[in-house]
């Protein structure tokens, strides 16, 4: 059983969004965004291109502030934070950005290893968490190469590493498939779960792959002009009658208004 | 700015990229300064020549070439020049950065931005000006030198004569201030341009260029204040 909420007790909420509003310029992305995140499950948060999905995720880690509403991790509110309390939380999370964002002036093991310093561990420790960590994602042997001699996939693996090489209690994945080939794409996936079975981390997916969610998702949530439209376990919200979450599932474009394309790029 | 100020207590973070910091903002422009410096001291001697031919005696061509490089054109042009070269380096590096997420993935693994990306260039600009300038200034005195016995037909000890004659410690300590003040100017607008940048390539692309000018501009309007203030 890979998944948390079917143990015997009750897991607790550890990440919610309550009522968070978030715009830039005129023109709301999230309008009353509010999830709850169990520990122990991955939640993934399905939605169209540019509604909003990995704005939500930055909420989590404090790169932005909410208009309104708040969200919370662990029971504090993430924007009420001061800077040591948001270096603390920022600790217990491991975030994996859509195009790896790693530093393309240092190398893959300098990667991995800048926040281990940090830690205060030792050269040897620092040196197995990055060997051990790049093995999980099947890249031993590359910690002397630059981002630049990588492809999009071993990339997107090594952002992987960083993230699973600090021990985080949660991981937020940001489109983890997108742009990928399909093998690349269930590599990742693969991953995901392996991650999730050998950490036990909590974890949260932005995705609109629809195949990458039914595989690594516990419950599913549909972000919707800005609020979620619906939240279910996987099985149950593949089979939703809600028109138009089946419209998004079936891939029928009717649904996918002016208003909900491009939200936050035109905002932006 | 208060978090600018507070991330200078980070110095575990900041201080070993310093180090680096310098090397690339200092000993990589020397080229640059010193190419600039060597043939302003050759225009200095000639122009000096030229403007005191049968009026003023010869040996204060020394005197110019000095002066004129310690307190403007050593710091100014050496400063323009790095205004270009460091200010467009950082603001272009620290954008690049920005819309690539990798400010952001560095916030994310609990470092502070300015701690990491604009301490150690601040520090690194404002301790390595003044050794450019210095290095640049030295340099054009002796091409005005080399010129003056050469060209001119004045002996070494006439030039070196003009040189002391109104020698003051103040031409040593003055430029090397401003060099420090512009140093730091510069590359603090680079960071903030830089860090600063909304919309991909063509921002990255207006922050530079605004880096280059604000600092350049920057730089002048020091370079007034301390002409004001000091001399």
């Amino acid at each position: 059983m890979r998944c948390g909420r079917c143990s015997s007790y009750e897991p607790a909420s550890v990440i919610s969004f309550k009522e968070v509003v978030k715009g830039f310029g005129p023109k709301p992305v999230l309008r009353g965004f509010t999830l709850e995140v169990l520990d122990g499950e991955t939640m993934i948060i399905l939605g169209y291109s540019g509604t909003g999905k990995s704005v939500a995720l930055k909420h989590i880690v404090g790169l932005l502030d909410p208009d309104s509403g708040r969200v919370e991790v662990d029971g504090q509110i993430v924007h009420l934070l001061d800077r040591d309390g948001l270096t603390q939380l920022r600790s217990t999370i491991g975030y994996v950005f859509q195009f790896a964002a790693l530093f393309d002036s240092m190398t893959v093991e300098e990667n991995l290893s800048l926040a281990l310093k940090r830690r205060h561990l030792g050269v040897a420790e620092i040196r197995d968490r990055v060997a051990e960590s790049l093995a999980v994602v099947d890249l031993e042997g590359s910690e002397g190469r630059y981002p630049a001699e990588l492809s999009g996939g071993m990339r997107k693996r090594v952002g992987i590493a960083r993230a699973i090489a600090l021990r985080p209690r949660y991981i937020l994945w940001d489109e983890p498939t997108t742009g990928l080939d399909p093998v690349t794409s269930a590599v990742i996936n693969q991953l995901i779960v392996r991650t999730r079975e050998k950490l036990g981390v909590t974890g949260i997916v932005v995705t609109h792959d629809l195949e990458s969610a039914y595989m690594i998702g516990d419950r599913i949530a549909m972000l919707y002009q800005g609020q979620i439209r619906q939240v279910a376990p996987v099985d149950q919200f593949r089979r939703t009658h809600d028109p138009i979450i089946r419209q998004f599932l079936d891939g029928r474009p009717e649904a996918a208004g002016d208003a909900e394309l491009g939200g936050v790029e035109a905002a932006r | 700015m208060s978090d600018f100020l507070r991330s200078f207590a980070d110095v575990e973070t900041w201080a070993p990229l310093t180090m680096v910091q310098m090397r690339r903002i200092g000993v990589d422009s020397l080229p640059i300064a010193l190419f600039i410096a060597a043939f302003t001291g050759v225009v200095l001697a000639l122009q000096a020549s030229y403007t005191f031919t049968g009026a003023i005696p010869m040996y204060f061509v020394g005197t110019l070439v000095g002066k004129t490089l310690m307190l403007e054109l050593g710091p100014v042009l050496t400063g323009l020049a790095l205004a270009g070269r460091v200010g467009a380096n950082i603001a272009a590096e620290l954008g690049t950065m920005r819309v690539t997420e990798q400010v952001d993935a560095l916030e994310t693994l609990a470092f502070d931005p300015q701690s990491f990306l604009v301490v150690p260039r601040v520090i690194a600009a404002s301790l390595m000006f003044p050794v450019v300038v210095a290095m640049a200034i030295a340099l054009g005195v002796v091409t005005g030198w080399l010129t003056a016995i050469n060209l001119l037909e004045l002996s070494t000890f006439e030039f070196m004569k003009g040189l002391k004659v109104f020698y003051e410690f103040k031409d040593i300590w003055f430029p090397l201030l401003k060099s420090v003040s512009f140093g730091f100017g510069i590359a603090l607008i680079g960071c903030m341009k830089g860090l600063g940048v909304r919309g991909g390539a063509e921002g990255v692309g207006r922050a530079t260029m605004q880096a280059v000018v604000l600092g350049s501009a920057l730089l002048l309007f020091l370079d007034a204040l301390w002409a004001v203030l000091l001399l």
